[in-house]
């Protein structure tokens, strides 16, 4: 083993040796660069607001303080928003990927008697969309506007995760659903409790697109339900709330103007509320990113 | 076996009753998709009349007065207007090539990385952006291009600037700002395709170059870009109609009262008039305007890569 790597090592001449080094660095400062915002983001939410405010924080909060984090859970519209996004993240996330795995499983079926003209039906939805207001007049008139399922029906099945999944599927040996048929098996049968189990992976790859899609969306909420202030969402909530900030800080001066408590300020509230709307994504992220690369790989490679 | 087979032709005339029955469900499930698809894909695109009405909520799509090409007409003398496009499109091709060439060079660098231990975490680290809402991003980068944000303080301490610049009040830095976002937040989850067609690439084809005496630079060169190559067009083809859609989340976020000449987009237009002010029609006009506008600089590109003999996407 060591005198393998030291093999390789006499191969590389200086030219190898100065690149590696400066590649290194590179990929060393990309890292830093892409974690340092969201570190400083961190510390600056656990400072003391008055004293956040002079700027200067790096990693490490100056005058530790949890003010911010209290004035951001005791926000009325914070919380029914948190309540709202959980429900339609476990909700929608559910539906969609029975919705998409279904669709799936039926265009994969190689003796399916449509099935080249059912994925052309469904690619072109991919690139003629109608856009935003035949799209909002639409739903005016299924009266799905002020709902809460605007949030969960109209995005329920996406042919680029219909894409993803079909793919999958079809790189499954036929020998599977031949011999359920010979058992007498329909194709629900088929679908349940044979593809289905062999689709797990990717199956977990479209959960995790369709659950961060609805944890990070805002704009159908204003869109659709803004008059509904029961139905918000978290992110439309911080996006109303940085709005209002950004307002305050272009009447005062952005230092100096504190809310109510004299402890917290809009530029720790803000830092808090960005931590909180990424917490659930920043903690699951360790353990489920290999399947965001599995699908995207599955998907677009291959296709 | 071969009677299993759906392509065999003694059983493709066949396809009859029997097998109409045996897929009965198929197809019941796949009727439910279609009415699906039609209510909430192809219906909006009827909507697309409502550009050449007035319409109005009560007439409705069918009782609203024609106008013929009005609102386009009025869109386009309108200097306003003419700006807005500017904007969509400079920053919808700065976002594009600044996106896809740091891509590119990042998985191209990643790849080179011989620590697989190394390589997982930078590429871990890289992607983790891509999955924040861009209203935490745009917070954040609100924060860091403020007056006493780390921006200035690491211009001021590398003494390129000797006193902090109000990026957000001066049009000049917005495109830029909204391109570095993007980068910023893109960059990791982009490279991702690249990086497995890298890996995809045979290796046998290195080992014969590094036999004739090739350096790094010239595998890079003669190997790893030719073969990337059909998986840029085909990735360009693809973003190239995003370019006039590039951009309304950023922009809105990140735009103020300052900076309305440069950050203003498509579809912020049809927010502001077509939702907000309720001309539906002027609002419809704009976007029909957008997807004509995407749809041909898809068939454009394609039809120049088809030329070139390069990979198409149709």
């Amino acid at each position: 083993m060591i005198g393998k790597s030291e093999k390789k090592k006499s191969m590389m001449n200086g030219w190898d040796w100065a690149f590696v080094i400066c590649n290194t660095t590179f990929l060393v400062l990309f890292c830093i660069v892409t974690l340092y915002p969201i570190l400083n983001t961190l510390a600056v939410s656990f400072n003391d607001g008055l004293d956040a405010v002079k700027g200067g924080i790096h990693l490490i909060p100056r005058k530790f303080s949890l003010r911010a984090y209290d004035a951001v859970i005791h926000k009325q519209g914070l919380q029914q928003g948190a309540i709202v996004t959980v429900a339609r993240t476990v909700i929608g996330t559910l539906l969609a990927l029975v919705a998409n795995a279904l669709l799936a499983f039926v265009v994969s079926r190689r003796r399916f008697l449509f099935r080249s003209s059912l994925s052309f039906f469904w690619v072109v939805t991919m690139y003629a969309s109608g856009g935003m207001i035949p799209g909002l007049i639409l739903m005016k008139n299924l009266h799905l506007t002020n709902t809460f399922l605007v949030y969960i029906i109209p995005g329920l099945v996406s042919a680029f995760n219909v894409l993803v999944l079909r793919t999958y599927m079809e790189s499954l040996p036929d020998s599977y659903e031949e011999s359920a048929q010979l058992d007498g098996a329909g194709y629900m049968r088929i679908f349940v409790s044979i593809i289905s189990p062999l689709c797990k992976p990717v199956y977990a790859t479209v959960a995790l697109f369709v659950a961060v899609g609805h944890w990070n969306s805002w704009f159908d909420a204003m869109l659709y339900n803004r008059n509904r202030t029961e139905l918000t969402t978290l992110q439309y909530e911080l996006q109303k709330y940085l709005n209002s900030v950004m307002q305050t800080q272009g009447n005062t001066s952005s230092s100096g103007k504190t809310s109510s408590s004299s402890q917290v300020t809009p530029v720790t509230v803000r830092a808090a509320a960005s931590i909180v709307t990424m917490l659930p994504i920043i903690m699951l992220y360790p353990f489920l990113q290999r399947y965001f690369v599995t699908g995207l790989t599955i998907g677009g490679v291959k296709e | 076996m071969s009677l299993m087979n759906p392509s065999a032709p003694a059983l493709k005339e066949k396809t009859t009753k029997a097998e109409i029955k045996r897929q009965s469900v198929l197809l019941i499930i796949a009727a439910l998709y279609v009415v699906y698809g039609i209510i909430f894909y192809y219906l909006p695109l009827v909507g697309w009349l409502m550009a050449f009405q007035t319409y109005t909520l009560k007439g409705g799509i069918f009782g609203s007065e024609w106008v013929g090409l009005k609102w386009f007409k009025f869109l386009f003398t309108d200097d306003t207007f003419v700006r807005i496009i500017r904007n969509t499109l400079a920053m919808g091709v700065i976002n594009l090539v600044a996106t896809t060439v740091t891509a590119i060079g990042f998985a191209i660098l990643l790849s080179e990385v011989k620590n697989i231990w190394g390589k997982k975490l930078v590429q871990t680290i890289s992607y983790l952006p891509h999955f924040l809402s861009w209203i935490v991003v745009t917070s954040i980068v609100h924060e860091a291009f403020s007056t006493e944000g780390m921006i200035n303080e690491l211009l001021v301490n590398l003494h390129i600037l000797k006193t902090p610049i109000s990026f957000f009040s001066h049009t000049q830095y917005f495109w830029p700002i909204v391109a570095i976002s993007n980068v910023w937040k893109e960059t990791g989850w982009n490279a991702i395709i690249y990086l497995a067609t890298i890996t995809s690439i045979d290796p046998s084809l290195y080992e014969a170059a590094a036999m004739d005496g090739a350096g790094r630079w010239q595998k890079i060169k003669h190997i790893t870009f030719p073969g990337l190559r059909s998986t840029i067009i085909i990735l360009l083809i693809m973003n190239i109609g995003n370019v006039i859609n590039a951009g309304f989340e950023v922009q809105y976020l990140l735009g103020n009262g300052l900076l309305q000449s440069v950050s203003q987009t498509i579809d912020i237009y049809v927010l502001k008039y077509g939702v907000g002010k309720m001309n539906y029609s002027l609002g419809t006009a704009a976007g029909v305007f957008k997807t004509f506008v995407s749809m041909t600089l898809i068939f454009l590109f394609n039809f120049i890569a088809k030329k070139t003999g390069d990979e198409r996407l149709f």
